[in-house]
């Protein structure tokens, strides 16, 4: 009787079982689900430009003509462009704090500093990339006899760059940090300097981590839309120049969805954003093969 | 009479304000196993670890004294120096895990950014490997990563990049804790066999090892050097009555 009665009962390891079942079959429907509205939704442009869509340079709501080539590029341009100029700063950073300040007051400082960065909305940013890195960058530009837009491609970039620092300091703070005690006293013992240490010992065995906390950042760039919006000039011609005003695929959607008055014009903004998922998913893909290629055989 | 390669004359350390080391006297004899024994927390470790200098990275330990090694005192040269003298192998093996075994075994170089030519690569990779008994185990297998090694074999493999450096010490701190009693048999063989190249200073806290492998043991106890002799006249005519005790297990 006792065991019947014990069959019967739910446990709480079924109801678990089938809660975290669940919820991991929401979260995929939930993916399915937006990939799939959004090929519907871009199902008119899809028909009418096909491959034209990504390869076009003319975007003119006015005739209908939807190329999105321009907006495909300005947002390769200042994703790389922002991440190649906040990695070395977000590696210096980390290095810094996990082998240097290990502790104490300003190794807690610098690093709620870099935490806060994530923090700050990013309508601030582009609030503080328009009104006063903006101006600096005009009065660099007439300096140097550019015609002085101040907004631009470059511009969306540096401020990106700065938004993205936490991303990949903080990931590679935490993998350098757990490198074993035992492998950094090896090579200290074979007289290697503490410098010879970080680059040759440190480095390659947290190679992985820091790729992935670099592809983090890299897909938070390329989603990035209110502080790019703000500064990148919202122009819909292919930038010549790295001081030319541009757009991304994130800055054309936010800045022109109000006006969509037409469906094609909006089955438009929809492809773009169904690219922009795509360029995304693509760069997460690599990436994992990537950090694949660097992990590290030996437990 | 044999030469003295390493002296430790008033030496004493402090972790913050403890005392772990109590006013040690000690000449290492060379090319010989010395065998420091003692239970645990009797600063065994603390004193194989000031030979290489590797308190240099803990800010609160502090030595006072002198080790001289060859007469000359490596508290008053360059710590870099001291470690490619003075090489190491520790309690777990620690192989470089993004390294394949050919390269671990020449990492003293390539960390030091010591050029050397292929030849030479190629003769100290093998000279390493067949001091430490494992060239025909991996001979076939150095450029691959050394994760199929057992773990006696990774031991045998941080003792060949300690060799690699041709040092004129090897400090050997519980080298066969962390392994099984077969690869511990292998590693005090080597052990044995590794004393024309090299002296050895060896931490322990088993004394049948101590016993089987060393020609000289230090006995400490409470960070005191309580006696220095011949292994086989302490193992058999202990003179302390702690060492006595020690030895027949009346504590550690």
């Amino acid at each position: 009787m006792m065991l019947k009665k014990k069959n019967i009962k739910i446990n709480g390891d079924t109801i678990f079982k089938y809660a975290i079942g669940s919820s991991v079959v929401v979260l995929i429907m939930l993916i399915v689900g937006i990939f799939v509205s959004l090929i519907v939704y871009s199902y008119p442009t899809i028909a009418k430009f096909g491959f034209g869509f990504i390869s076009g340079h003319t975007w003119d709501p006015v005739t209908e003509e939807f190329g999105a080539y321009p907006f495909l590029i300005g947002t390769l341009i200042t994703s790389f462009i922002a991440l190649i100029l906040s990695f070395p700063v977000s590696i210096m950073i980390s290095i810094l704090l996990s082998e240097y300040l290990k502790s104490g007051v300003i190794h807690n400082y610098v690093k709620s500093s870099v935490e806060l960065l994530a923090g700050i909305p990013s309508i601030i940013y582009g609030f503080w990339g328009l009104f006063i890195f903006v101006p600096v960058v005009r009065e660099v530009q007439m300096y140097f006899g550019i015609t002085p837009y101040g907004i631009g491609i470059l511009t969306a970039s540096l401020i990106l760059s700065v938004m993205i620092i936490p991303y990949s300091a903080t990931i590679a703070y935490e993998v350098i940090s757990l490198t074993p005690s035992e492998i950094k006293e090896a090579a200290y013992s074979l007289g290697a300097t503490h410098f010879e240490v970080i680059r040759k010992v440190i480095l390659p065995y947290s190679s992985s981590g820091i790729v992935a906390g670099v592809l983090l950042s890299l897909g938070r760039a390329l989603g990035e839309t209110m502080a790019v919006t703000m500064v990148i000039g919202n122009s819909h011609i292919l930038p010549d120049t790295l001081f030319a005003p541009g757009n991304t695929m994130a800055s054309v959607i936010a800045n022109e969805f109000t006006e969509a008055t037409s469906d094609v014009y909006l089955s438009a903004l929809i492809e773009i954003g169904l690219l922009l998922m795509i360029v995304t998913a693509f760069i997460n893909v690599v990436g994992k093969m990537i950090i694949k290629k660097f992990s590290v055989g030996m437990s | 009479m044999e030469s003295k390669i390493l002296k430790i004359k008033d030496f004493n350390a402090y972790y913050d304000d403890a005392q772990v080391l109590k006013d040690i006297n000690l000449s290492i004899l060379k090319n010989n196993v010395t065998a420091i024994m003692g239970p645990s927390g009797c600063g065994k470790t603390t004193l194989i670890r000031a030979i290489n200098r590797m308190h240099d990275f803990t800010p609160n330990a502090r030595m006072e004294g002198e080790i001289l090694l060859n007469n000359e005192d490596l508290y008053q040269m360059e710590p870099i120096i001291v470690r490619r003298k003075i090489g190491m192998v520790f309690q777990r093996p620690n192989p470089f895990p993004t390294m394949s075994i050919f390269d671990n075994v020449i990492a003293g170089y390539k960390l030091n950014g010591i050029k050397l030519s292929k030849e030479d690569r190629n003769n100290i990779v093998e000279d390493s490997l067949r001091k430490s008994a494992m060239w025909d185990e991996v001979k076939d297998n150095l450029h691959k990563k050394g994760s199929f090694l057992s773990g006696g074999q990774q031991q045998r493999l941080c003792i060949a990049r300690a060799l690699a450096m041709k040092p004129e010490i090897l400090l050997l701190d519980e080298p066969t804790s962390a392994l099984d009693p077969k690869a511990t048999a292998h590693i005090e063989e080597l052990i044995s066999e590794l004393k024309d190249y090299v002296t050895m200073i060896l931490v322990t806290h088993n004394i049948a090892q101590a016993a089987r492998i060393s020609n000289y043991t230090v006995f400490l106890y409470l960070g005191e050097l309580v006696e220095y002799d011949k292994t086989n006249k302490m193992m058999t005519t202990p003179k302390d009555k702690r060492t006595e005790e020690y030895l027949t297990g009346k504590f550690g």
